[in-house]
């Protein structure tokens, strides 16, 4: 099987659906000749043209628009955002438009429409342009929000967005981008609302999706040589949530962490701590912990904006507190 | 005026008056039922602009034309052919309106039709109208984009970013700003870098244009030119169309920032009496005729009601509905 | 100076108490150690030692009313000392946070809340009112009906449990209360909970058992409400439990009495001046049945059924207000006679109510005799952590057919068995009962 960067896995699954379907086209500031400022678009345009993939002036509100009527009128717009800190120029119309035109409608319209781009911290950039903001998106029924961690599942997860009949909001980790993994060759698709358990346990569910799945990896190899064995769940979309899958998890190891980069206060895992909470209240002997940013912008210097995020060392310590053990790993 | 009606024919100018009486009366109605109570929330009333909406559209082929407006969307609906019906059982709420009850006032869609929606944030139809245009560039069609707004909404970032993307992308799309003078209670004077907003198009490269909205012939017969026009050769508009609305922004508006007299000398040029008045002129239509038009509109209009009042409420699984596509 | 008497907490767990009497009436001096008063309490009904002095002046939670933890129950004082402005400010201070319930008070806010203006009709604390004709409404007003669920303000008297550790505790009949916790603010969790289930007869919950459906309609003029003791609503608790989360099924046989009454006798003319009662026979014999089937001297709990290493026999006992199920520790070990000293010095504290939580919490099987009463047979409900309950008829004379086929008149007695299915299977039961059967029949067998 091929190894590929996770930026290769998107753009293969973004060529394989234009060569499918020609309602399908890309759209974005700096995606056709620049070839994307995260090279995600890399060689599209040449292969495409200017019809299928067209550059946009700096203007988020107007061509997110612009993807919402052309999505109404029949077409598959993919809506690039530069990274999705922009996106915010657009959101009354992700918001007001995108997520509730079939309601609004009585159901007479799909919206056969992505927004990508990267989200969530990256590095040096400071407070307006390193930050996770999935939890706005993921508020709004009517949205459709995804955020993979490995290049197999963005591959699969984002040639589906293409191919679904409702906004998909696809948030890409930003420093993830040249994450490798393997590939097939063969097409595959990967249904929206399924997680998947990265790591086996029996003792501790971890609960994340994007960038932190990786942390939870880490973490949860430093927990096993303590003797836990934590099970580690990849949501790999967010809405639709795939909640039983966290649920069989926790009733069997009766604690939870949730990690989520984003910040805690009304986040996507917040929410989720209220939901196991609430669906496995027999079942936890500790309190559900969540792992997430602190409740701060995000500095410049390198120190503070690592410890500003979460970590595996915050994961293990989390980890440690559902379990009653002291930093040591005795019991506390 | 009366050589244009003259133009237009009486079979046309017969179809004009009689789509302007039929939203004159069906939203008179709508006013009531909103009075008794029978419709709620917010309900902006178009009367007073209607030349805007039916010479507009009736220069539109809506088969493979489109329209957008704002919340002051009733009139456009009808215009587009959604029925009276669907339209007033939407106002009710209920679960044979054209939304299944789920959209309201502002929200009047009709993707068979063409109507693809009322929108209720100011500007917000702009840059989606700017996309559906954009389809029928990719796909290769000949039909034109109608993108209604008001006033209030031209000074919106959307409205700037859609006329430079439809400029770049030479998109058949006219953008019309309804200058009913007052975006909510604000006179548009007090807010505007300009009064004539048809030179706003030039900062876009693209042709602007004023128009006399209160005469429908002219109304027409503009638009029905500049369709034409962009059919065979695609390119965006910008066109101001001068109006007044006499009734306030909304139900709940008393309109007091401007007075009788401006309100009356407008009634005095009402769009329909003055249309009609030619019309008697040019012999296309009679007192007795104009009577029986208006009293089988009024049926019309009375029949929606009845209908809307007889329709069941929406089910209360439609809450969760139309969220998501069925999968 | 005048000073409230504060209701207190009379047991590790107890959140609020009833009175059940006043032993002194106001007016009446109190010296420090006296008893005031009983209260009782979640458990068991305990005395209330004055540690203060002086005199009674005021009652203000008579006899059947509930008062939690730390609210006041009466004042004390100099003999005539004014205590108006005392009692307004108990009163105001009740108004923050209620906690005492009248009987009458209770009732009716059970009755109709919206009624906020109906006065009690009757009411011993109406005489009290009497008293101080001043303001008598007023002192009723404002104390406000207390929420029933009142908790008290120590938060020392909580039980923080996880609630996996409740769930583990409740299906195990362990009582969270007892068990240690290990986590934050002594939260019992998952771990403590395995550590308790390894000596389930420390961890207990407070047994009742052999309750039997009675019915009560005093279908009179007028219905009679009867407020919820403690031991009630103990009783309710544990008994609707187990019948809804055990499989219940039943064995029955009929045991020949002749070898029990003559082992009985045989042993009793051999004491002096006192008698081995039937029942330590019974436990005896159904001690000697469970050493040879360790599967129903069981538990279960949702990881593992228990088999406890000690016969722990319960004994259930009628006391006023219910019912109770003292224990004999260890009866394996045990004679008949020293069964019999301990069971008489047990149901003694019963019918007084001082049994301690360890006399009762955590019989590994249960006895319930309604044979005195006169009832043939009956079924009875488990009481866990046992997994099995046995209910013994009356001993009487009865005709039966004796091997060669001829019909002879017999002393015989019912057994039922009242088995868990979790953990006893049919024929378990059956081979635990005919052993039962087969040594009460003919006691020599024990020596096997």
């Amino acid at each position: 099987m091929a190894v590929i960067t996770m930026r290769e896995a998107l753009r293969q699954a973004m060529d394989e659906e234009m060569a499918r379907d020609p309602s399908v086209f890309l759209m974005g500031e700096e995606v056709a000749q620049y070839n994307g400022a995260y090279k995600v678009s890399q060689g599209l345009w040449e292969k495409y043209g200017d019809k299928r993939v067209i550059d946009t002036p700096i203007t988020e509100e107007g061509f997110a628009g612009m993807g919402i009527g052309a999505a109404m009128a029949g077409l598959r717009p993919i809506v690039e955002m530069m990274t999705f800190n922009f996106s915010l120029m657009a959101f009354d119309q992700i918001i007001n438009n995108a997520a509730k035109q079939r309601y609004m409608s009585g159901g007479q319209f799909s919206l056969p429409l992505v927004i990508r781009g990267p989200n969530g911290p990256a590095e040096y950039l400071g407070a307006q342009h390193s930050q996770a903001l999935q939890s706005l998106f993921a508020h709004v029924p009517g949205l459709k929000v995804v955020s993979p961690s490995t290049p197999y599942d963005a591959k699969g997860l984002l040639k589906t967005s293409i191919r679904d009949n409702d906004p998909v909001i696809f948030m890409e980790g930003e420093l993830s981008y040249a994450w490798k993994g393997e590939v097939p060759e063969e097409e595959y698709l990967i249904p929206l609302g399924k997680g998947d358990i990265k790591r086996k346990g029996s003792d501790v569910t971890l609960v994340s999706f994007s960038k932190p799945v990786r942390y939870c990896l880490e973490a949860a190899e430093q927990l096993a040589s303590q003797g836990i064995e934590a099970e580690v769940i990849d949501l790999r979309s967010i809405r639709p949530l795939d909640e039983e899958l966290v649920y069989a998890s926790v009733r069997k190891t009766n604690r939870c962490v949730v990690v989520d980069e984003a910040w805690p206060f009304a986040s996507v895992g917040s929410h989720i701590g209220w939901l196991v909470s609430s669906q496995c209240f027999d079942h936890l002997d500790a309190p559900v912990e969540l792992v997430s940013s602190e409740d701060v912008p995000m500095p410049y210097n390198h120190s503070l904006e690592l410890a500003a995020q979460p970590s595996a060392d915050k994961i293990v310590r989390a980890v440690q507190k559902v379990c009653y053990l002291d930093p040591d790993g005795k019991e506390a | 005026m009366n050589g244009r009606v003259k133009k237009l024919g009486k079979k046309l100018a017969t179809k004009l008056l009689h789509d302007m009486v039929l939203m004159r009366r069906f939203e008179e109605k709508a006013g009531q039922m909103y009075g008794l109570k029978k419709i709620g929330g917010f309900c902006h009333l178009y009367i007073g602009q209607e030349a805007s909406a039916a010479g507009s559209i009736g220069a539109l082929d809506m088969k493979k034309d489109y329209i957008l407006g704002a919340y002051r969307d009733h009139a456009y609906a009808l215009a587009a052919g959604m029925t009276p019906r669907e339209i007033m059982a939407e106002l009710y709420g209920k679960a044979t309106g054209c939304s299944k009850g789920k959209g309201g006032s502002m929200h009047m869609y009709s993707n068979e039709k063409h109507m693809f929606g009322g929108n209720g944030i100011v500007g917000g139809q702009i840059p989606v109208a700017t996309g559906v245009a954009l389809k029928i560039r990719y796909m290769e069609e000949d039909g034109v984009v109608i993108c209604y707004f008001g006033d209030g909404a031209i000074h919106q970032g959307a409205f700037h970013e859609s006329l430079n993307l439809a400029s770049i992308h030479k998109l058949p799309i006219i953008y019309v700003c309804e200058n009913n003078q007052y975006g909510m209670g604000t006179d548009f004077r007090r807010v505007s870098s300009v009064d004539d907003f048809s030179i706003m198009a030039a900062s876009y490269g693209m042709e602007g244009l004023q128009v006399n909205g209160m005469d429908v012939g002219e109304v027409y017969e503009t638009f029905s030119r500049t369709v034409d026009e962009i059919r065979h050769n695609p390119s965006p508009k910008l066109f101001e169309v001068k109006t007044y609305r006499y009734r306030g922004h909304s139900m709940s508006d008393p309109a007091k920032y401007r007075t009788k007299e401006e309100l009356e000398g407008y009634k005095n040029q009402d769009p329909i009496l003055i249309f009609l008045e030619a019309m008697k002129k040019e012999d296309f239509i009679t007192d007795s005729a104009y009577e029986k038009m208006d009293k089988d509109i009024k049926e019309i209009c009375e029949d929606a009601v009845a209908f809307a009042e007889d329709s069941p409420q929406p089910a209360l699984d439609e809450l969760y509905t139309d969220v998501f596509a069925q999968v | 100076m005048a000073e409230k008497i504060l209701m207190i907490a009379l047991s590790p767990t107890m959140e609020q108490g009833t009175i059940i009497t006043w032993n002194k009436k106001v007016g009446d001096t109190i010296s420090s150690g006296d008893i005031i008063c009983e209260v009782e309490t979640d458990k068991a009904s305990m005395e209330y030692e004055s540690i203060q002095e002086g005199t009674l002046l005021k009652i203000l939670v008579d006899e059947g009313g509930q008062a939690v933890v730390g609210r006041t129950i009466a004042v004390i004082g100099k003999k005539d000392e004014d205590i108006s402005g005392l009692l307004e400010q108990i009163a105001s201070e009740e108004k923050e946070k209620p906690g005492t319930d009248t009987p009458e008070e209770k009732t009716k806010q059970e009755k109709n809340a919206a009624e906020e203006d109906e006065k009690p009709k009757t009411s011993s604390g109406g005489d009290k009112k009497a008293d101080e004709p001043d303001k008598p409404q007023a002192s009723q007003k404002d104390v406000p009906p207390p929420p029933s669920d009142s908790r008290p303000e120590d938060p020392e008297e909580r039980v923080y449990a996880s609630p996996l550790a409740r769930e583990m505790a409740r299906q195990a009949g362990l009582d969270i209360v007892k068990i240690p916790g290990s986590g934050p603010r002594g939260r019992v969790v998952q771990r403590d909970v395995k550590e308790a289930l390894k000596r389930p007869g420390e961890y207990s919950q407070a047994l009742v058992a052999g309750a039997h459906a009675s019915a009560v309609s005093g279908q009179t003029e007028e219905d009679r409400r009867i407020p919820i003791s403690g031991i009630r609503r103990t009783i309710a608790q544990r008994l609707a439990a187990s019948k809804f989360s055990a499989p219940h099924f039943y064995l029955k046989v009929n045991v020949r009495g002749e070898g029990l009454v003559r082992a009985r006798r045989s042993l009793n003319e051999t004491l002096k001046d006192t008698k081995v009662s039937v029942n330590a026979f019974l436990i005896k014999f159904a001690a000697e049945a469970l050493a040879r089937h360790r599967n129903i001297n069981a538990g279960w709990t949702d990881e593992a059924i228990i088999e406890f290493s000690s016969i722990d026999i319960g004994l259930a006992v009628s006391v006023p207000g219910g019912l109770i199920t003292p224990i004999v520790r260890n009866c394996g070990v045990k004679g008949v006679k020293a069964i019999d000293d301990e069971l008489s010095a047990l149901i003694e504290k019963a019918k007084n109510g001082s049994l301690k939580p360890g006399d009762y919490s955590g019989a590994t099987f249960t006895i319930s005799n309604l044979g005195s009463f006169g009832i043939d047979e009956f079924t009875a409900i488990i009481n866990p952590p046992g997994s099995a309950i046995l209910a013994v008829g009356a001993l009487k004379a009865e005709p039966a057919a004796a091997p060669d086929g001829s019909v002879q008149v017999v002393q015989q007695m019912a057994l039922t068995l009242s088995c868990d299915h979790r953990v006893i299977d049919g024929a378990a039961g059956a081979e635990f009962l005919n052993t039962l059967k087969r040594f009460m029949e003919d006691p020599v067998q024990i020596l096997f």
